[in-house]
């Protein structure tokens, strides 16, 4: 049975693909090697992981405003997120979605999606309605 | 969002594709922050540093420079942050003829687009200060607290892309920091400990900002006894935006839109403060902290020095040598440069060893890259905002003041 949650309208097409969730945060610039494809600061609790095609569940967006820029060099390599879900996103990480045409929700109705969702969970996302589905429970 | 007729004309392509992808993006991103129209904005601050960028971003950019020169101008001046590598001095730190001929072409399609190349992320000390209430479209975080906190200027945190896109339409999406309602302090800090160099005035914005952690946080700091300088404040809205990702905070007292505490707050009771005390500091340094050990590279920069910063690192090295084994570099703007050359501040910096870069940052100039090629690892910093940054790449950082950073250099060890 899947399990619909709403949150704010967001940024990107609907895309449907595999949770990868941590309580903390992102930045393009100081926690990825861009390169590889995988969280590299060592302090991450996603470290070691790869990112590629994955729908990321995080907090929030930290870091400089690179992040803006970093989002778009990664999805022109094929090394993007499929998809990213924060609990509330910033300015930076909004604007980068939006350049890179990469798909970005948040603000949940019924609280934090790194709480709601679990790694594995396969979802679809649906900014322009403002809807997430768990459509397999992990 | 509400569109005036010309916004209309632009998102019709009737301006050209330029420009009609300029306000697309802007009306994405104000959608998703429910900004209810557009507001005009007087400057726009580009952050594009050629490492960011990419072989995409570099030619994404040259698409928008081929448009039609009439398509393609920006509306309203527009200028950059620090570039990801200085043509003069980029062979002194080993950084590649690659690196300097992607740096060329980013160059050559933001001139085709009319953007002026300040290249500085400290245009509020010395391209034209914002003005209380005026809004604009900062890139660089530092850039936009200070001007949002000690100008009382009106700015969110904007990317490149953004901000791009606020010159070429002239205007920017009315959310965040541009309402009144966002800029009330949030949090209330007590400052039991008086910062004295830029390194403390660093530390402690990086206390408030590991404590903040929101960019939706408004920090206010009381009990501070003496006005702060501009460089003091620099430093400290650096480190509190890197840490804590800030763009506003208030000091009753000093910054424009507080003149009392109860202001601070917009008129509501101010929440319980947290005190911030000598054992704060002391943390904060100790987590930072090696002695005894040989420093690699020593680094003033982020943000760039200012011309009595220049003046004061000149000061401190003259007549002294920097040791042969260890690296010292000075990041500030184009215009401070030729301040410095003429009235001979680069002259005494280099005699003693010193390399003095313009219009970089030193993060944002291939960082790991250097790093390798020089073998660098161990860094020493009076800046608390690159001590927070450069860990990622593969760096070891401390934090010290100016003053103890070149003693450091001369000894080529950590004093």
């Amino acid at each position: 049975m899947p399990i619909v949650l709403q949150c704010h309208k967001g940024i990107g097409p609907a895309v449907t693909g595999t949770a990868l969730v941590a309580r903390d945060n992102f930045s393009a610039r100081y926690d990825l090697d861009r390169l590889e494809g995988v969280f590299s600061r060592p302090t991450h609790k996603l470290y070691g992981q790869s990112y590629v095609g994955q729908v990321l569940v995080l907090v929030t967006a930290k870091g400089g405003v690179a992040s803006a820029w970093m989002l778009h060099e990664m999805a022109a390599r094929g090394m993007a997120p499929k998809a990213i879900v924060f609990d509330r996103a910033n300015t930076i990480l909004a604007q980068g979605a939006a350049f890179a045409e990469l798909t970005l929700v948040d603000r949940f109705a019924a609280g934090d999606p790194t709480v709601l969702i679990c790694t594995g969970d396969e979802l679809r996302i649906e900014p322009a309605e403002g809807l997430v589905t768990i459509l397999n429970r992990a | 969002m509400r569109l005036t007729e010309e916004e209309q004309t632009m998102l019709a392509g009737e301006l050209g594709p330029v420009r009609q992808w300029a306000v697309r993006h802007q009306i994405a991103v104000g959608e998703f922050f429910d900004a209810p129209d557009f507001v005009p904005v007087g400057q726009a601050h580009v952050m594009a540093d050629t490492e960011s960028l990419g072989e995409a971003g570099v030619a994404w950019l040259e698409g928008l420079a081929a448009a039609a020169p009439a398509h393609r101008r920006v509306r309203i001046p527009t200028i950059t942050d620090p570039r990801g590598l200085d043509f003069a001095s980029y062979k002194r730190l080993k950084q590649t003829d690659a690196m300097a001929a992607i740096e060329a072409r980013a160059i050559a399609a933001f001139e085709a687009l009319g953007v002026l190349m300040t290249n500085t992320c400290i245009n509020y000390q010395t391209i034209l200060p914002p003005v209380r209430g005026e809004h604009l479209a900062l890139g660089d975080t530092g850039v936009v607290i200070y001007s949002n906190s000690v100008m009382g200027a009106r700015s969110n945190f904007e990317g490149g892309p953004s901000a791009l896109a606020g010159g070429l339409t002239g205007r920017t999406p009315r959310y965040g920091y541009h309402l009144d309602a966002h800029r009330a302090g949030t949090l209330h800090f007590d400052v039991q400990h008086q910062p004295t160099d830029v390194a403390d005035w660093g530390a402690l914005g990086g206390i408030v900002g590991r404590a903040a952690n929101s960019y939706w946080q408004v920090p206010v700091m009381t009990s501070l006894e003496a006005v702060p300088s501009s460089d003091q404040l620099k430093h400290f809205g650096a480190a509190l935006a890197s840490f804590g990702s800030v763009a506003l905070f208030h000091m009753p007292g000093v910054t424009p839109e507080a003149p009392s505490l109860r202001e601070a707050f917009h008129g509501r009771a101010p929440p319980g403060a947290t005190p911030i005390s000598k054992a704060d500091f002391d943390a904060f340094y100790a987590s930072y902290a090696a002695a005894g050990d040989k420093v690699d590279v020593v680094v003033f920069a982020a943000p760039q020095l200012s011309l009595f910063e220049m003046s004061q690192v000149a000061g401190l090295l003259d007549g002294r040598r920097i040791h042969a084994d260890t690296s010292l570099i000075v990041a500030t703007s184009p215009e401070i440069k030729f301040a410095a050359d003429r009235m001979g501040l680069t002259r005494r910096i280099e005699e003693a060893g010193g390399v003095v870069a313009a219009g970089v940052c030193f993060y944002q100039s291939y960082a790991r890259e250097m790093a390798e090629a020089n073998g660098w690892r161990r860094l020493l910093t009076n800046s608390a905002k690159l001590v927070n940054i450069i860990a990622g790449y593969g760096y070891e950082p401390m934090l010290a003041s100016m003053e103890r950073c070149i003693d450091s250099a001369v000894a080529g060890k950590i004093l």
